[in-house]
């Protein structure tokens, strides 16, 4: 989550679920928290007992709604308005907590003469380059660290690179001495004045003209929420994928942690930013990744070309003259290197760090999809846990993906669409998949479920706790722990005594987790004492990160988990009832950091180290005791006075000063600016969606000009405005979850006492859009875009209403995406109408805001489906360069640039690059029944139509 | 101890202790339920948990379009049932959602629609903003407010007219006005879509009330009373049980029952309901649905000691302008002597598919004695009239 970690240093929640209780006012936005977290909703509910107001901010009418004190119609995909426009009134109103801001953020800081916003270039920030799609930071420094800029963002590589979740755990480097400062805040360079003329244009009117939210509304939104902060007050922002799951979801989140800095809300009680994750333990597949870009510990993967050895990755982390923790990264990992391979890694060999698999570009979910589909490059495949089928965007592209290679694994605790595609996908109705020809070998693996199997579960608030086994998984299913002990058991038979240096890694890897019962299952306390962490020399576990050395003699497997198993005991199984302890209730589970539950807690004292206000004390100096003391573990060096200041020349954790509340940061200092860190933009700016019916009224550029774009006949995205065609599709769509299933379906759609609560797929909309279509309640309805067409039962529902939007009216649709052929209650696959256009910083697709079309009755069937899709993409202009121009202001004045190549420009078209040869071999695949000649999204690529250009209109073609 | 008789009052009005009453000697207190509607979220944790629990069958999977409700009420085999209503109207307190100028029809084909219904669109745009619809005084929804039967405007107390509340049939276009239209609506949920185009003006506020239902656990439960076979029986926590083995599915206690609760399974023909966990509450556990509700909107516990909770919970919600929040089921006196499980509701009953005014039918077998007794023995003195006057 690098909009959390660019913004404080650590890319999670801030805080815990009970310190919601403590808020005045929460404001729940891109969220729909008591449907998708309805245990943690709980603590809404008590501070709501005890007076805070509750708003919920949603396009949608939802049963998070009906909690609410407020409810907060919103057009998707708006929300940096409504909340550059609150951050507007603070600054200009002066409403923000002085001492707070002045003390414990960047706003004083001077920023280079260099930078320019999307004040000076129309939507656009300094450094963009349309060829390359992507900006170089280097004018976005401060003044005198200009030279500073980001080099893995300096290149077009690096949109699709790994910079963006490296902030996981710590933010990005910057040389603190050089910094400048204006304590007035009156130099047009600072922060605090940089700012101020980017959101002056975020005004209530423009809230009312884009998000449809009246001005009265937005009045008692903002109202609540700052005078419910300061320093007798504290509010708290909960944002969850409805914030994520969007082609610019880290400047959300920016803006978001911009205002609760300004309000003074970090780091105290019943404040915050509550991340909340999308399902079980993602927070800890973030922590120990599962994402191709991390090693354990949000250390970044190596990169092939940049990180020749250990000293320059360790180099390239720590950064120079930085601040904070990560100035001790070369013992997190060289820790993890002896955890990984225990005696053979020493200090001659460099640890084995060139053992390491390495990247050298974008290796994510989405674009091995397009390598699959291209063929050629990957020919196997892993599931587990996932159902890509379902629950990916452009399902289809998926299920073509994987039915393109020679073998497929699937572990699951049922038959999945992922494993079943082969015979039952849409793409078998309509032709383009022959379950006879299909080449892919598909295993399928039973898996054991979560009350059959032991370990830990790190769930939204970072804390981990220990589940037992209940039962004994029935027949051959089993754990992943298992699984891959057993298949790296096998591997390592089969390779041993090979010389082959590419063994290597396998060969010298510790792989000796003690195993017991009749299936020979390993230990998972086992694997949580490696997590910890050992004392090399004495055998002993270590108590926490701060004991890890650099020079061989300890070991670690992720080094912000380390403590968990401090003194021998598995701290994350503790459960002591919270009834008998604190409100943070330290003694259940564990928490990383250190077992911290509010992050940043320092910031919960004033820089002298006393309270802001007794009604929020949470952590402060004594004085006599010469320590941080009071309700929570503290989130600083603990015997750290407030009037530390470091000598000229420290760095890393010495440099940190006593009123450096955000120790991860480089500087010490919350970010309302972040020169690094976040790469297509400092500041958040408001761009439409990549689909929408609506010309971006803030700006000349229309959409987010570093969006990612994956250019692929099965991806074609819908023109917007000035782009002709996107009256063709005027809805709005949005898909999201239900209480009642679990993402994709797996767990849900197959058991009768989940399937009998949301027996069916349905569809949501307004009165108005009912009678504009001639829907009818229950009856049925299709959804239709560019990539497929979905049909559902109709719920016709007061819950949601047309905007009014640029004096227009906007309806907004919605569709819960758990359906698919399998399971006790099937339906269409919602995700299939969603297109890939990822967030830059974190390859996140865009869910919660695409254009569709509305129509009564069932789809076609069969080859007729596509048939109808190629209609709408005629009438709707839809080619593969529509929607994908990066820079609005050249679509309009070319200045004879081809308008195809503009599109095509940047454009990443197969997972591993966008050069030349690359593209051609993109744009020549075909799929067999796609693939007929003289349809016009087959040729390579049409021109772009422009609203104001007439003579070029497809109307009839 | 002595063995009690039969109480005078078994069959209707207050009783203290229906444990003592049925027999038992010095019983633990009364248990049961109170479910404070104000903060469900509708997650049907309580649904599932009861189900896992008590091995109660799925109950067929089918989209009835009444909200996210696709439960359909309590039956034999659904004993906890989330409703939900969709209202256009505000919860007491707080500012509505769709008021001023974001919402509403403008568009040519809805402009066209509202002229066709007879409206005068520039008389609706009057009175947008207002969350009033035509002909309906402040004071109604004042009356409304307090729970006060039969003060209200319109049958369901949306505020909406007829049109207005999710539930409602939809009026026939441009027939009536509001308080007329609404007179056909009797307040249940039900399976139609929200307020057609007339009324859509209306639609300045939306709620979304939901609420766990279940056996009420009545201090005087007909099905117990009408049991012939003693399968019904009253439990030492004074709730109400089916003995299973006992039951020989003759179906009297599902016409007996005021709430509709108690119901006979298909292809098993015994009657089944909730048993307020029975083996969990012999065990000191909570019920299943208790436990697993995360906001504590079911709570279980001394009914004595809920009804105080509640109460306070109710003043806590007018002290912030929830005015329309009201119990139900607490009160002793009612027709069934107070329930074991009861709720704190934020409209009328009907709304949610509660009967306003539950009576046990076995108030009324004193009196349909008295009457059998005077219709016997007129009949024993007709007969001997006539035979005396036959033999003289």
């Amino acid at each position: 989550m690098p909009g959390l970690g660019a913004s404080f240093g650590r890319g999670g929640a801030t805080g815990d679920l009970q310190d919601l209780s403590n808020a005045d006012v929460i404001v729940i936005q891109g969220s729909n928290m008591a449907e998708c977290h309805p245990v943690g909703f709980q603590w809404v509910m008590e501070a709501k007992a005890r007076g805070a107001k509750v708003i919920h901010i949603d396009p949608r009418f939802t049963r998070t709604s009906a909690l609410a004190d407020s409810y907060v119609p919103i057009r998707s995909g708006t929300d940096i308005v409504l909340l550059g426009a609150i951050i507007n009134r603070v600054l200009t109103q002066e409403r923000d907590f002085r001492e707070y801001v002045l003390a414990y953020t960047n706003a004083s800081w001077l920023v280079s003469e260099d930078f320019e916003g999307p004040e000076d270039l129309d939507g656009l920030f300094s450094g963009f380059d349309s060829d390359t799609r992507s900006y170089d930071t280097a004018s976005w420094q401060y003044a005198g660290a200009e030279e500073d800029g980001d080099e893995q963002e300096e290149t077009a590589e690096s949109t699709e690179s790994e910079s963006g979740h490296a902030m996981g755990a710590g933010g990005a480097s910057v040389d603190h001495e050089s910094i400048r400062r204006d304590e007035t805040l009156q130099d047009p360079r600072t922060v605090w004045q940089v700012m101020k003329r980017h959101f002056s244009r975020y005004t209530p009117e423009m809230v009312q003209e884009v998000c449809g939210i009246p001005t009265d509304l937005f009045e008692e939104v903002a109202e609540a929420w700052i005078t419910n902060s300061g320093r007798e007050k504290t509010g708290v922002l909960v944002y969850s994928v409805g914030w994520t799951q969007r082609g610019t979801g880290v400047q959300y989140i920016r803006a978001g942690a911009i205002l609760q800095l300004l309000l003074g809300n970090m780091g105290r009680p019943g404040g915050g930013v509550m991340a909340l994750r999308g399902h079980a333990s993602i927070q800890g597949s973030t922590d120990i990744p599962t994402l191709y870009n991390l090693l354990p510990g949000y250390l970044q993967m190596p990169h092939a070309t940049r990180h020749p050895s250990l000293a320059a990755y360790v180099d390239a982390i720590k950064g120079a003259n930085q601040k904070g923790f990560w100035g001790n990264a070369d013992a997190y990992t060289v820790s993890l290197l002896k955890a990984y391979f225990g005696d053979a890694a020493t200090a001659e060999n460099d640890y084995l760090f060139d053992a390491l698999p390495k990247i050298d570009g974008d290796h994510g979910t989405y674009g091995q999809v397009m390598d699959m589909i291209e063929g050629g490059k990957i020919f196997g495949y892993f599931l587990l846990g996932q159902n890509p089928a379902v629950g990916s965007a452009n399902g289809r592209a998926q299920r073509l993906g994987m039915a393109n290679l020679d073998w497929l694994v699937v572990r699951d605790l049922v038959m999945i669409e992922s494993a079943t595609f082969w015979k039952d996908a849409p793409e078998v109705e309509t032709g383009e998949i022959v379950p006879e020809q299909c080449r892919t070998e598909v295993f399928f693996l039973p898996a054991a479920s979560h009350v059959e199997k032991e370990g830990t579960f790190t769930q939204t608030q970072r804390l981990l706790q220990w589940r037992e086994k209940a039962v004994n998984p029935p027949g051959d299913c089993r754990s992943e722990l298992w699984f891959f002990y057993h298949l790296g058991r096998r591997m390592r038979e089969k390779l041993s005594g090979s010389t082959d240096p590419r063994d290597r890694l396998l060969l010298d890897v510790t792989w000796d987790y003690p195993v017991h019962g009749e299936e020979q299952e390993p230990s998972s306390a086992d694997v949580l004492r490696e997590i910890n962490g050992y004392d090399l020399t004495s055998g002993e576990l270590v108590p926490g990160f701060t004991a890890l050395k650099a020079d061989g003699s300890t070991s670690s497997g992720c080094w912000i988990y380390s403590g968990v198993y401090a003194d021998d005991v598995n701290q994350a199984a503790r459960r002591k009832p919270g009834r008998e302890q604190s409100l943070h209730a330290p003694e259940w589970g564990w928490a990383w950091p250190m077992n911290r539950r509010v992050l940043y807690n320092r910031a919960s004292a004033d820089p002298e180290g006393r309270p802001w206000s007794e009604r929020k004390a949470l952590v402060w100096w004594d004085e006599d005791a010469g320590r941080w003391v009071g309700d929570d573990v503290p989130d600083f060096e603990v015997t750290k006075p407030p009037s530390y200041r470091p000598p000229e020349g420290a760095t890393g954790v010495a440099a940190i000063a006593g009123d450096d509340p955000f120790i991860m940061q480089s500087d010490g200092k919350g970010w309302l600016y972040a020169p690094k860190g976040v790469v297509d933009g400092p500041l958040p700016a408001h761009y439409e969606p990549a689909e929408s019916p609506f010309r971006n009224t803030v700006y000349t550029q229309q959409q987010n000009p570093a969006r990612e774009l994956y250019t692929n006949h099965l991806n074609q995205v819908h023109p917007s405005p000035p782009e002709r065609g996107s009256e063709v599709f005027p809805f709005v769509w949005v898909t999201s979850r239900l209480t009642e299933h679990h993402t994709a379906g797996g767990m849900s759609r197959y058991l009768p006492y989940l399937a009998e609560l949301q027996p069916a797929l349905f569809m949501e909309v307004s009165p108005e859009l009912a009678a504009l279509r001639g829907l009818e309640h229950l009856g049925w309805a299709h959804a239709v875009t560019a990539r497929a067409v979905v049909e559902a039962r109709v719920l016709v529902t007061d819950r949601l209403a047309p905007l009014r939007v640029q004096d227009r009216e906007v309806h907004q649709i919605w569709m819960p995406y758990h359906w698919g052929a399998g399971g006790l209650t099937t339906g269409d696959v919602v995700n299939d109408l969603a297109h890939l256009t990822l967030d830059p910083n974190v390859h996140i697709q865009e869910f919660k805001a695409g254009t569709c079309d509305v129509q009564p009755g069932r789809r076609p069937r069969g080859a007729a489906v596509l048939d109808l899709i190629d209609a709408y993409r005629v009438r709707g202009g839809v080619t593969m360069s529509s929607g994908s121009v990066a820079v609005t202001a050249e679509l309009l004045h070319p200045d004879g640039k081809d308008r195809g190549e503009q599109a095509m420009a940047g454009a990443t078209g197969t997972g591993t690059g966008h050069r030349a040869e690359d593209m051609e071999k993109v744009l020549s695949v075909r799929h067999d029944i796609r693939s007929r000649p003289g349809d016009p999204q087959q040729h390579g690529v049409p021109a772009v139509v422009i609203d104001d250009d007439p003579d070029t209109s497809l109307e009839g073609s | 101890m002595v063995p009690r008789t039969v109480s005078p009052n078994s069959f209707s009005g207050r009783l203290d202790d229906p444990a003592g009453n049925a027999g038992y000697d010095a019983p633990p207190p009364r248990k049961g339920f109170f479910t404070d509607t104000s903060v469900c979220i509708g997650c049907k944790a309580c649904e599932v948990a009861c189900k896992e629990w008590n091995m109660v069958p799925e109950d067929g999977i089918d989209l009835l379009g009444m909200s996210y409700d696709n439960t359909g009420g309590l039956g034999a085999d659904s004993w906890r049932a989330v409703a939900f209503v969709e209202q256009s109207r505000p919860v007491g307190n707080v500012t509505g959602p769709f008021a001023g100028a974001a919402t509403g029809g403008t568009s040519e084909a809805l402009q066209q629609e509202t002229v066709a219904a007879g409206l005068d669109v520039f008389e609706e745009a009057s009175r947008l903003g207002t969350g009033l619809p035509e002909g309906r005084p402040v004071a109604d929804l004042a009356a409304a407010a307090t729970g006060a039967p039969g003060a209200q405007g319109d049958g369901c107390g949306c505020g909406a007219g007829g049109g207005g509340c999710g539930s409602a049939p939809p009026a026939p276009a441009g027939t009536a006005t509001a308080p007329e239209r609404s007179g056909q609506f009797l307040g249940m949920p039900g399976m139609l879509a929200p307020a057609p185009l007339p009324d859509r003006e209306g639609r300045q506020d939306v709620r979304w009330l939901m609420m766990s239902n279940v056996c009420k656990h009545c201090t005087h439960a007909g099905c117990l009373d009408v049991c012939p076979t003693g399968a019904l029986f009253r439990t030492e926590f004074g709730t109400v049980v089916v003995q299973q083995d006992v039951c020989n599915g003759c179906g009297y206690c599902v016409s007996a029952c005021p709430y509709g609760v108690i119901d006979k399974r298909e292809g098993d023909g015994r009657a089944w309901k909730c048993t307020l966990c029975y083996d969990r509450l012999g065990a000191d556990e909570t019920p299943a649905c208790a436990k697993a509700c995360p906001t504590e909107s079911i709570q279980y516990g001394d009914l004595d000691e809920l009804r105080e909770r509640a109460e306070a919970r109710r003043r806590q919600l007018h002290d912030v302008g929830v005015t329309e929040a009201r119990l139900y089921g607490e009160d002793p006196d009612d027709g069934v002597g107070g329930d074991g499980a009861f709720f704190l509701l934020l409209d009328d009953p009907e709304v949610y598919g509660l009967p306003p005014d539950p009576v046990v039918p076995t108030r009324d077998l004193p009196s349909m004695y008295r009457h059998m007794a005077v219709a016997a023995g007129a009949m024993v003195l007709g007969a001997l009239v006539s035979g005396l006057g036959r033999r003289s």
